[in-house]
């Protein structure tokens, strides 16, 4: 949660609520998943790790808000978080494109391309390692569990893929 | 050292405002023994440049090179001879002949090259053993399930021993099981050291290549290479998050 809120910061200084409204729109009927608070604990965590700084800005009718943006720490870790392939959950890797693409980070294609050739060198080794164990092992069980995983999620970045080209 | 090589390989449909460069200036290198999957979206391109490889289909420009021999100069007789002789294709349709049992399918093309009747029919029922189906040998292929088929035409494919097996989606019309045995399959043939160009959207058939080559309109777009050795089998289980 904290490397999708700094790189939703990426494109641009923003406050809790407008970060949480892009959040929504980007989860869709999914939004449930986000806690109401979710944002705001991320956000003050952030501040006292140094990854973004707060100003506060006045409005006439209503309290002052707080404005994040990105240090160069912050920016460093959003860099880092964009490169980095270790394949979480589906809905991180959405929320990264639609952030990178926001904030004009990366090229969204690219990165389902950088991701797709990590679970395919992924696939093969699992899928390799089946093919040595004795086709009745338990093991091969397990093996075949990771697999069609694996093989879902590559049908999904190849979903992604289409979506983005499209763009 | 290369066994099948394309130079700027280009392939053209149409003309003018509605001219569709299919294949667009693809240069491959296909070493012995090498497996290459071909991946992309439908209507990249990549059965087209699968078609070119084999002599399936002339090319608009560049150059196909099979075992030091310039295919895209070829007459129409000599490219079938080495169609025949040093490349064995698998379809997505299988395109075996109904009124031929497996076996009679498989000895075919060895038959048509000019192999004596006996040998044909020892290396027919030693591929069928080979793919597992030496007890269907006698069947039409009626008789037979898609994964069976498909098996057959492996085995039919690899008959005259050729330089390198052209796969054209060859487990688009099976269901997983069957897919899956296709799959071990092609992963000991690999491992014996046939050489395979594989054209797929299945990220399993894929994953049994070396190489893994993406096309997107027409050119190729990346490159992955699965040498293994890379996170370790461990993470894919999970274990270490909990």
């Amino acid at each position: 949660m904290q490397d999708v809120v700094l790189a939703l910061l990426a494109k641009e200084p923003s406050h809790g609520y407008e970060l949480r409204a892009r959040l929504h729109e980007a989860l869709g009927p999914l939004r449930d998943a986000l806690n109401a608070g979710q944002v705001y604990v991320t956000l003050t965590r952030l501040e006292k790790a140094g990854m973004v700084s707060a100003e506060h800005v006045g409005q006439a009718d209503r309290p002052d808000r707080k404005v994040y943006a990105l240090t160069a720490e912050g920016q460093q870790r959003v860099r880092t978080w964009l490169a980095d392939v270790s394949w979480g959950r589906p809905t991180e890797f959405h929320l990264k494109l639609i952030a990178a693409a926001a904030a004009r980070l990366a090229d969204p294609v690219e990165l389902v391309d950088l991701q797709r050739r990590e679970l395919l060198r992924r696939l093969a080794d699992a899928q390799r390692a089946a093919l040595t164990e004795p086709e009745d092992s338990a093991a091969v069980l397990l093996l075949e569990g990771v697999i069609l995983r694996l093989e879902a999620d590559l049908r999904w970045l190849d979903a992604c893929a289409h979506h983005w080209e499209t763009k | 050292m290369t066994v099948l090589r394309a130079v700027r390989l280009r392939k053209e449909y149409g003309r003018d405002a509605g001219l569709v460069r299919a294949v667009d200036e693809v240069d491959l290198e296909v070493r012995p023994g090498e497996t290459v999957a071909v991946v992309g979206p439908s209507g990249c391109g990549k059965s087209t440049l699968l078609h070119l490889l084999g002599g399936l289909e002339r090319p608009t420009g560049g150059e196909v090179h099979l075992d030091g021999r310039r295919l895209d100069r070829m007459s129409e007789t000599q490219l079938s001879g080495v169609r025949r002789k040093s490349l064995g294709f698998v379809f997505q349709a299988f395109h075996l002949v109904d009124e031929l049992t497996a076996r009679e399918n498989v000895e075919l093309p060895a038959l048509l090259a000019g192999v004596p009747s006996r040998t044909a029919r020892r290396r027919a029922s030693a591929l069928l053993e080979r793919v597992g189906l030496a007890d269907r040998a006698g069947h039409l292929p009626a008789a037979l399930s898609g994964g069976q088929r498909q098996r057959v035409a492996v085995a039919r494919a690899l008959i005259g021993r050729p330089l390198v097996v052209l796969a054209d989606e060859p487990t688009g019309n099976l269901d997983s099981a069957a897919t899956a045995a296709v799959l071990r399959l092609f992963g000991s043939l690999r491992a014996e050291g046939q050489t395979l160009v594989i054209v797929t959207h299945d990220s399993r058939i894929a994953a049994t290549a070396d190489r893994v080559i993406t096309m997107r309109d027409g050119a190729l777009a990346g490159e992955t290479r699965l040498n293994g050795g890379g996170g370790g089998l461990g993470a894919l289980a999970g274990l270490e998050s909990s």
